[in-house]
């Protein structure tokens, strides 16, 4: 077992701290590299610069308090986050969403894994030292951040998935919006590809720049884009389709190469399959309809209803001051966040607040990965593997 | 006094003109930083400097006041001699290498003496030599500053520029062996004068042209030699935080930047001068018209830029843009009424669009390429940029040796 304190350094290498401050460890990430040369010998990661203890203070809400403290675990994906959460309760309580709020859902997540898999790219070519393609992504990602600034008030932490539905109705003129992303988009995302695609240096730095087997990356866990690039077709929208993902007419992008090229490339692709997904889910939200499941003494209840019935008002009183208590058990849910398979398991036992709540967060588990991708492979080429295991040290350390 | 100064008036024209080209150099190597963020902003679709003073003129000058006024801490453990050394070192030798370029043909006359357009002396015939001889050593501030600071990122920047550096003047030097041969000399007033041999074909007269493959592998040579993207290794900051300039602060980090600009200048006049013949016309010269063209442009341009100052947003702007645009336009005319000045500033007029065109391609480089790896820069160099330098040697001496044989005729 290789730990921090193994990496010592024989009398022909050098150990070299990359991180926790570095520019390209995408966070606080720590890595313990033995260096012969240039050449990398070993790698260790060291987590946990960026613990912030959500699980264990979810532990101290209630249910519907716990919404905001997922936004903040994984911060290029709040509303999956939202949304993985929100399932596992309505597991937990056995509740059904109504099929206008599924849409709204869907839609938003994609929305996220476009904006997600945009700051993706951008901070991966500016690691590879194409600055423009950073600049002209993140110009894309305010776009998408107009849209939920739009449907939620805010723009990064938009806590708008909820439990039983969504925040608030979709607001006026959102079509227009989303459809003017929607016919914007594709010419975008041709424009990163003319810069990258075919750009000689860009594939020398990604091709055949770490490889891993399907097999090896399948023993470590490790699911989402960076699977697919093995050619492993897991998606856990397509194997456990959740939130009327079965309706949606997409692809699974796979490669088989495995290395950050192909990642990459399953990457841009998803951009493509997503907005694909969103002009979909467009068409489905109806203009009128239930955001909310009927579920009193969960969802709180309508202004309306409040004023003009008594029930109403006790169940909002209680939801806000006691919160609800569902029956003792505990429910398990897996969505596909951009970075791969993200897993919610909360337990009750029967009072206002969960038990445990617990995520499986694929950074964490991918990041796993990380020593085998890099070992043998060039400084150069730690930085460009970093990149394409696309890991958030917030969801990390969680 | 007035007897010192006659007696000593090669020594005293030279220390002015090196003054004055210092400080040319300085401002125009701050200006430089303004105009790379103005293009690369504008590339990624954003603004660039635009709070101090009016289009952000002002900003290389809060820049370099920053420089100096910042805290300026030495590391624990550093070499302290050679820490201090390498800084001075990279911003001398950068400098100097300047002093060698020609600026134009005609000498100005005044007080008496003639006073040619640039430093070093006329006959200077290992003017070329020189050149790559300072820019060679050009290696230790960085290999130095890498070594000394005591630090683990620095060590790997200064260990890649080094040996970036040493491949890549293999290739510089071999690809512009074609150029001396055609010219048969080092002096680079004599290469641009060989590129004027026959006057009616203008541009179609140029080094370029025969020795295209050359200017490849000079240009690509050239951007590895200042370390620049797509080949700025040595400070790749997404790997090796800033290279080796990661422990310098303050004005001894500002000498390496003013060296790597000044570098970037050098070398973009190289190019001119070996490529792109000088200060020569693009245009054939029996073309008169063409004289014209400074005052075409900067007229026009200096109209512009008083429309543009006066809807400036500020007053300062509203004052200085307009005042800059009467100057620039009151100068296109002056070209216009007198043409000795006119027919003077053709020369120089020419030599700095081409070395403005080098800068702005370094920068749009940068704003479109990725990086390359360590061991692709070496393969680069030593298998194909290296090889393709000396086929062009030999082809060249071929065409050259063919002709003396068969052309005479």
């Amino acid at each position: 077992m290789t730990t921090v304190e193994t990496v010592t350094g024989a009398a022909k290498t050098m150990v070299l701290n990359m991180g926790p401050q570095h520019p390209s460890t995408h966070g606080v990430l720590r890595i313990l590299l033995e260096l012969d040369g240039e050449t990398v010998v070993k790698a260790v990661p060291d987590l946990g610069y960026l613990h912030t203890g959500i699980e264990k203070s979810c532990e101290d809400k209630t249910y519907s308090q716990v919404i905001t403290l997922t936004d903040r675990m994984d911060y290029l994906n709040p509303l999956g986050n939202n949304l993985v959460y929100c399932l596992a309760v309505e597991k937990l309580l056995g509740l059904e969403v109504p099929k206008r709020a599924q849409y709204i859902r869907v839609m938003m997540v994609e929305l996220q894994r476009i904006s997600s898999h945009l700051v993706w790219l951008g901070t991966h070519a500016i690691d590879l030292g194409a600055m423009s393609v950073f600049l002209y992504c993140f110009r894309e990602r305010e776009e998408i951040l107009n849209i939920f600034e739009m449907f939620a008030g805010q723009r990064m932490m938009t806590s708008y998935i909820r439990i039983g539905g969504v925040a608030l109705d979709p607001p006026a003129g959102w079509r227009q919006a989303v459809d003017k992303f929607l016919r914007m988009m594709p010419s975008r995302v041709d424009e990163y590809e003319t810069l990258l695609t075919q750009n000689p240096i860009w594939i020398g730095r990604t091709k055949g720049v770490g490889y891993i087997s399907p097999e090896d990356a399948i023993a470590l866990s490790m699911t989402g884009p960076t699977l697919r690039a093995a050619g492993v077709a897991y998606d856990n929208r397509k194997v456990f389709p959740y939130s009327s993902y079965g309706e949606f007419k997409f692809e699974v992008p796979t490669r088989t190469e495995s290395d950050c090229y192909a990642r990459y490339l399953v990457r841009v692709a998803e951009i493509r399959e997503s907005l694909k997904i969103v002009r979909q889910a467009m068409e489905r939200i109806l203009d009128e309809g239930p955001i909310k499941a009927e579920a009193p003494g969960i969802i709180p209840p309508q202004r309306e209803k409040m004023k003009t019935e008594m029930e109403a008002l006790i169940y909002h009183f209680k939801i806000f001051t006691e919160g609800f208590s569902p029956k003792p058990g505990d429910a398990f849910v897996s969505v596909e966040s951009p970075r791969g398979e993200l897993g919610c398991f909360v337990a009750s036992d029967g009072s206002p607040k969960p038990l445990r709540v617990h995520f499986r967060s694929p950074s964490f588990i991918n990041l796993q990965a990380l020593p085998k991708l890099i070992e043998g492979q060039l400084i150069a080429d730690v930085v460009a593997c970093i990149g394409t295991i696309d890991i958030v040290l917030g969801e990390v350390d969680r | 006094m007035r007897a010192l100064l006659t007696t000593n008036a090669e020594l005293v024209i030279t220390i002015v003109k090196i003054a004055l080209l210092l400080f040319i150099v300085l401002t125009v190597n701050a200006y430089l930083t303004w105009f790379e963020r103005k293009v690369v902003a504008h590339i990624q679709s954003r603004w660039g400097p635009h709070r101090v003073g009016p289009h952000g003129l002002l900003q290389p000058l809060a820049d370099g006041l920053k420089f100096l006024f910042k805290e300026d801490p030495t590391p624990a453990g550093v070499d302290k001699f050679v820490y201090f050394l390498a800084p001075l070192l990279a911003l001398a030798l950068a400098l100097t290498s300047i002093a060698i370029i020609p600026f134009g043909p005609d000498p100005i006359r005044l007080f008496g003496h003639d006073i040619y357009l640039g430093i070093a002396p006329l006959n200077l015939n290992i003017g070329i030599l020189a050149l790559f001889a300072i820019t060679a050593l050009g290696v230790y501030g960085v290999a130095l500053a890498g070594w000394s600071s005591n630090s683990k990122y620095p060590l790997l920047g200064g260990l890649r520029s080094s040996a970036q550096m040493i491949s890549y003047e293999l290739a510089l030097t071999m690809s512009v062996v074609g150029v001396l041969l055609m010219a048969g000399s080092f002096n680079l007033r004599d290469i641009i004068n060989a590129q004027a041999r026959h006057p009616e074909r203008g541009i179609l007269g140029w080094n370029i042209w025969p020795q295209i493959l050359g200017f490849f592998c000079f240009f690509t040579a050239a951007v590895a030699e200042t370390n620049r993207v797509p080949f700025d290794l040595p400070e790749a900051e997404s790997e090796l935080v800033a290279g080796f300039h990661t422990e310098y602060a303050s004005f001894k980090f500002a000498m390496f930047f003013i060296a790597e600009y000044t570098s970037m200048i050098t070398v973009s006049c190289l190019c001119t001068i070996m490529f792109f013949g000088g200060w020569l016309s693009p245009f054939p010269a029996s073309w008169t018209v063409t004289h014209y063209l400074p005052s075409v442009i900067l007229i026009p341009f200096g109209l512009w830029v008083i429309m543009d100052g006066v809807r400036y947003e500020t007053i300062f702007g509203r004052l200085v843009l307009p005042a800059m645009g009467t100057a620039i336009t009151a100068l296109g005319l002056v070209l216009i009424v007198f043409p000795q000045v006119n027919a003077f500033i053709q020369a120089p007029f020419w030599l700095l669009s081409k070395i403005l065109t080098f800068l702005f391609v370094y920068v749009w480089m940068r704003g479109t390429l990725p990086r390359f790896r360590y061991d692709q820069l070496m393969a680069f160099g030593w298998k194909l940029l290296l090889p393709l330098s000396i086929v062009n040697v030999i082809l060249t001496s071929f065409v050259i040796l063919a002709k003396m044989q068969w052309g005479a005729q």
